[in-house]
């Protein structure tokens, strides 16, 4: 196994038994959040990191689950000894969202009233639940404030609305690749995924679990559809360019060809589709299409950010055109209108939204530098 | 530390809030914090300088100041700085009058293209002066906007800049005299701090 990883690691579960009180108005009275963990928390409490994970993630951030494991967790370039959250240094807290299909409380889980899987009547969610289900687990965890909360894309949305909710909580704010709010755009594609998903037979209305049907063919063309959106047309480009993949495009053949990049899709398609939940994913893409971090300040982001007390870094990269540079640009140009200390760059990268969670070099120093720096404030 | 730089940190009230634009590797802004525990913020644009400056500690944006800095609220800052780059950007006009919007005031350094020894090497090898500090070619320079002393002073009195101070820099770091006394020929790096 590789030296910079934090190794094999082993999923923990926390239950909450204190009613927690929604932004839909519903209550959950009892819940669990899966998480892992992964180097030590220090005498003073003060090292502890929070990694809020995207859309589709999870808890297993990094590391291994079995010596057998071939596919380390999903933020292995970033997390582990040496690398930019060095777990020499970081006690590093990685959990499954509430609302999640990954073991935390969701709609594949049982709904304690019914007996039943909760399936489409899992409340609805926004960021802000999870912020607040992320502060239980830092309680169940003994750590005061957090030295930093980290996250991309949805996960960054978090590490915002943490600095909001939660000021004295954490002193580094962390957002990569992340948005104020999504654009028109942006909810459009995640309607199309949610409409893939609920127009497929399979999905039974949200109650495919009791009716023992699956919406595979929906969650793969969803997960299709978000994919292209995650990459750059560079990045598609040099990947698989016009490949065939079989037939030929030959005159007087009409047997028809078939392209790279389709049984690609359709293989990330299925993939998808077998490991993830469809009511989560729709519960997921709606809590991104809720999120606005201003709403509530006038519209007013720069109002928004005087409530942080926390110190910022936000990266984006130049060919994400999914939540593209401009879009990190607003946050800082509200942090500065704010008078909040940030650190802002705009990686070269060709990967488009994907970058987050690729090896680029540049991102990793710059993550690295600044991460020393909350280091040596822990 | 260049000798610029040291001039500057007397005019940067201790505490106070500094914008850096052109930053570089932000030897100067870490400076000014350990010795004046200024609240700083730096702006650069090249990558490798941006880590450099990050891992000093330090808050800095990757922004163009050519693309402007309207993202900056009004008096948002006490000093705004610009160290040797006023001859590097696009209008240096636009960016001395944004300079002086968002900070109370501004120091601004540039080399002096006037110094005798650009004079010489122009007036005898009717060629663009090449030297240990002026290291480009002409078609291969950062240095699009070189200026000289009057130059700088006719422009703030054109735009009614009012320069509370300056400090010449000759080719000696003993009291530079002759760079006082005729900065226009002896100065080789002029500093100013001026203000609305």
């Amino acid at each position: 196994m590789n030296p910079a990883s934090v190794g094999i690691v082993a999923p923990q579960r926390a239950r909450f038994t204190e009613p927690l009180t929604l932004a839909c108005g519903r209550v959950l009275s009892d819940y669990e959040l899966v998480y892992e963990t992964y180097g030590e928390l220090n005498a003073g409490r003060s090292n502890a990191v929070l990694v809020c994970h995207a859309l589709s993630g999870h808890h297993h951030a990094a590391g291994y689950h079995s010596a057998g494991d071939r596919k380390p967790g999903w933020w292995e370039e970033c997390i582990g000894p040496g690398k930019p959250i060095d777990t020499n240094h970081f006690f590093v807290v990685s959990l499954n969202n509430l609302g999640g299909c990954h073991g935390s409380t969701g709609p594949v889980t049982v709904n304690p009233a019914s007996g039943q899987p909760w399936g489409p009547d899992f409340p609805s969610l926004r960021v802000r639940d999870w912020v607040h289900s992320q502060a239980r687990l830092a309680d169940y965890l003994g750590i005061d404030c957090w030295a930093a909360v980290v996250g991309g894309s949805l996960g960054g949305m978090q590490a915002m609305r943490w600095a909001l909710l939660y000021p004295q909580r954490l002193r580094h704010s962390v957002v990569i690749a992340s948005a104020l709010r999504l654009s028109a755009q942006n909810i459009a594609f995640n309607e199309i995924a949610r409409q893939a998903i609920q127009s497929d037979p399979g999905f039974a209305g949200g109650h495919y679990l009791a009716q023992n049907t699956l919406p595979a063919q929906g969650l793969a063309l969803a997960r299709m559809v978000g994919h292209i959106t995650y990459l750059s047309d560079d990045a598609m480009a040099n990947k698989f360019g016009r490949d065939l993949r079989s037939g030929s495009l030959e005159l007087g053949d009409e047997t028809g060809a078939e392209f790279q990049v389709q049984s690609y899709l359709r293989y990330q398609g299925s993939q998808f589709s077998g490991s993830f939940d469809a009511n989560t994913y729709i519960l997921m893409t709606r809590a991104l299409d809720y999120f606005d971090l201003a709403r509530e300040y006038d519209d007013d982001p720069v109002a928004a950010f005087r409530q942080a007390q926390c110190s910022f870094l936000v990266l984006s990269f130049s060919t994400d055109w999914r939540f593209s540079p401009q879009r990190s640009r607003e946050i800082v140009d509200a942090l500065i209108a704010a008078d909040r200390p940030v650190t802002y760059a705009e990686i070269e990268a060709e990967e488009g939204h994907d970058a987050f969670l690729m090896p680029i070099p540049r991102y990793l120093q710059l993550f690295g530098a600044y991460m020393r720096r909350v280091q040596e404030t822990s | 530390m260049r000798l610029d730089l040291t001039h500057i940190q007397r005019w940067i009230e201790p505490g106070s809030k500094v914008l850096d634009l052109g930053c570089g590797d932000g030897e100067f802004l870490q400076r000014l914090q350990q010795e004046r525990e200024v609240r700083g913020l730096g702006l650069e644009i090249d990558p490798d300088k941006i880590t450099a400056a990050v891992a000093r500690g330090l808050n800095i944006v990757e922004q163009d100041m050519d693309a402007g800095l309207d993202n900056f609220p009004d008096q948002s800052f006490d000093t705004v700085v610009m160290a040797h780059a006023l001859q590097a950007v696009h209008f240096p006009d636009r960016v001395l009058e944004e300079m002086l919007r968002i900070g109370r005031q501004g120091i601004v350094t540039f080399p002096n293209f006037a110094h005798w020894s650009c004079r010489l090497y122009l007036g005898t090898r009717g060629r663009m002066p090449v030297s240990r500090f002026m290291p480009y070619t002409w078609y291969d320079t950062p240095n699009i906007h070189f200026c000289t002393v009057q130059d700088f002073e006719a422009l703030c009195a054109e735009r009614g800049i009012r320069i509370l101070a300056r400090d010449m820099v000759g080719n000696t770091e003993r009291k530079p005299l002759l760079a006082s006394a005729w900065p226009n020929l002896f100065a080789i790096t002029a500093i100013y701090l001026i203000s609305r």
